[in-house]
């Protein structure tokens, strides 16, 4: 297979990026038709599960990148 | 046993693997495929009021018994031992299929242990056959991780058995119901548990051997040992505060480490942690619905988790590589092992319409119930947390990324067809949760799809992966492995060992010396005394007769743990 996979071109890649995009405004804009249960006083402000959702995943591959500052070592520490 | 005769579907599969290296042929994968199907079939014939005593040295054990738990777990390891044997099949070695028969056989019969005596016989027959699942890879690294982990298992054994010994002694009975931690005993029994479910401080036992077996052993290996843990934690323990804290420290335990991973198995291992931790949780908080989706969580995890693993295994059975620095752009020539592996990592994942969904989200809800708010908070970024290092990135980092240049085809029809069942059951789940909803412990009352739940879970995971590809630099894969408990059993205390022996050398020689020629003095006393013409050495029956009533004794209780 010599030429390019069709999933692998930059304009596939580009089109992936904007159905993304597309998805999650759709989703944060569903979400502005639907009550959610407040608990905890705050599911139902703006697109709470939507920055929720990012902000703790960049502080976990954050945090996690600050752990492997002291975790990591060479795949062969043991041997 | 009493009365009618009730076969013990656990005790069936044990034996039964047991006379799977004698077949050979048709025979063989009759067996193979057969037996756990009549399993299964034993354990819903069986009235779930059914009871079976025996007494041993006093004790009244019950070797079965329904638990309301019971019908699930049985179920789920039997279908598990099915599509687990159908996977292994062909490739796998017949040493280690049967292992891995013998090995479910004990969890099953965990499920249906009555009393913490058999409890512990079958919890044992575990730790055996799950370390030789894993050293029937044969190779030297799964040698020395086989080893380690029978290490830690046998050391949780004993921890289990100083408990169930303890709490015998408290309360004089041996029956295994509800706990309360509340003695030392019963700290010991939890301990005990816990350690098989891949809890702190312990859980590197789990990443550290699953990934050195083969493709087939970690499939089996994945269902088994950290499930009945879960069960025996919803008997003994359920509503046990902390394990609230010991649950969420698993969850993110499991997504840190698995983030730092590069191997692709142990990326999945870190996540059964993490998966458990979500059940461990959920029996911490100890409501009805809680319980159900602790339960239904086990059922959904193992299908899924097995799944994810079988892709990973086809992977490594094809291109015999591991790592994801080596891995990339397999989707090309492996388009099924593909589409199979995103469905494991939608369901892992909880995408609506895939078993995680109806599953995981009980566990939530009950905490919003309960109104723990920091429980609810911490759950619901896990959510996006598995689908940050399980859900994409496991698929990402194997079949697509950068293309490794490896065009390998698509594994053996056996490996294909159990992908298929289990893809199908992931979805079939999602879709059709009332067949699974109606075994669980406690009536449930729960309807996963509302508007309200699909958008809100959409929210968190669509928004969780679109984090995955911003901080995608942030991610690139390096050739490492990450520091964990075992470091203090595989590099500090074999240090401390050694250093003792080198000062300890010189000393040792003459305590040695010492002690040979004191022994040398001993044994030339007895001589005197017990030679031939010795004062000591005439014939003495009663002495060997004691030494066989000894040794008929022994073999009576031997019997009657079986009969």
């Amino acid at each position: 297979m010599s030429e390019q996979h069709w999933l692998t071109k930059p304009q596939t890649i580009r089109k992936l990026w904007i159905i993304l995009i597309a998805v999650l405004a759709i989703t944060v804009i569903a979400g502005l038709f639907i009550e959610f249960h407040d608990h905890f006083g705050i599911e139902s402000s703006f697109a709470f599960y939507a920055w929720y959702g990012f902000a703790t995943c960049v502080l976990m591959v954050v945090g996690a990148k600050l752990l492997g500052i002291f975790l990591k070592r060479p795949d062969n520490y043991y041997e | 046993m009493l009365g009618e005769t009730v076969i013990h579907p656990g005790l069936v599969l044990i034996l039964g693997a047991a006379l799977l290296p004698l077949l050979k042929g048709h025979a063989r994968s009759a067996l193979i495929l057969g037996l756990p199907v009549a399993v299964l079939v034993l354990v819903w014939a069986i009235p779930t009021t059914t009871t079976v005593t025996t007494t041993f040295m006093g004790y009244e054990l019950t070797p079965l018994r329904f638990h309301p738990a019971t019908l699930v777990f049985a179920t789920i390891f039997s279908i598990m031992a099915f599509v687990g044997g159908l996977y292994a099949y062909r490739q796998a070695h017949i040493a280690e299929l049967s292992a891995a028969f013998a090995y479910a056989g004990g969890a099953i019969s965990v499920t249906f242990a009555g009393d913490l005596i058999s409890l512990f016989v079958f919890w044992e027959i575990m730790a055996l056959f799950s370390a030789m699942v894993l050293l029937m890879n044969r190779t030297r690294a799964s040698g020395r991780a086989g080893m380690r982990y029978l290490f830690v298992h046998l050391f949780g054994g004993v921890v289990l058995m100083i408990g169930i010994i303890g709490h015998i002694n408290a309360t004089g009975s041996v029956a295994f119901n509800l706990m309360q931690a509340d003695s030392f005993a019963h700290y010991m029994i939890l301990a005990g548990f816990l350690i098989n479910a891949g809890a702190p401080p312990l859980s590197a036992w789990l990443p550290d051997a699953y990934p050195e077996a083969s493709p087939s052993g970690s499939v089996f290996l994945s269902a088994f040992t950290t499930k009945t843990a879960v069960f025996v934690l919803l008997v003994g323990f359920a509503g046990t505060w902390v394990l609230i804290p010991i649950g969420l420290y698993m969850i993110f335990y499991g997504i840190i480490y698995a983030l730092l991973e590069n191997d692709m198995r142990r990326i999945l291992s870190y996540s059964i942690v993490n998966q458990v931790g979500f059940m461990v949780t959920g029996i911490g908080i100890g409501t009805e619905m809680a319980l159900n989706g602790a339960t239904a969580h086990a059922f959904a995890h193992i299908i899924y988790k097995a799944l994810l693993l079988m892709t990973a295994g086809a992977v490594l059975y094809q291109t015999g590589k591991r790592k994801c620095t080596d891995l990339g752009g397999l989707f090309q020539s492996m388009p099924i092992t593909t589409i199979c592996a995103i469905i494991g990592a939608l369901a892992i994942s909880s995408f609506p319409l895939t078993s995680g969904f109806i599953s995981k989200s009980m566990i939530s809800q009950s905490s919003a119930d309960t109104h723990m708010a920091l429980t609810w908070f911490l759950l619901a970024a896990a959510s996006a947390g598995v689908f940050l290092h399980a859900g994409v990135k496991f698929p990402w980092f194997v079949f697509f990324q950068k293309d490794s240049g490896l065009r390998p085809p698509e594994p053996p029809i056996n490996m294909r067809l159990a992908m298929y069942l289990f893809s199908f059951l992931c979805i079939a789940l999602g879709v059709y949760p009332d067949p699974l909803y109606a075994i669980l412990p406690y009536t449930v009352n729960y309807v996963p799809y509302t508007a309200e739940h699909v958008i809100a879970q959409l929210q968190l995971l669509l928004f969780s992966g679109l984090a995955f590809f911003v901080l995608l630099p942030m991610m690139k894969r390096t050739l490492t492995i990450s520091l964990d408990f075992d470091w203090f059993y595989r590099v500090l205390f074999p240090g401390i060992w050694r250093m003792f022996m080198r000062i300890g050398n010189p000393a040792w020689s003459g305590v040695k010396k010492r002690t040979l020629s004191f022994i040398e003095w001993l044994v030339d006393l007895v001589t005197r005394h017990h030679q031939p013409e010795g004062i000591l050495a005439r014939t003495w029956p009663t002495g060997s007769m004691v030494l066989w009533i000894a040794v008929l004794l022994g073999g009576y209780i031997l019997l009657s743990l079986f009969v």
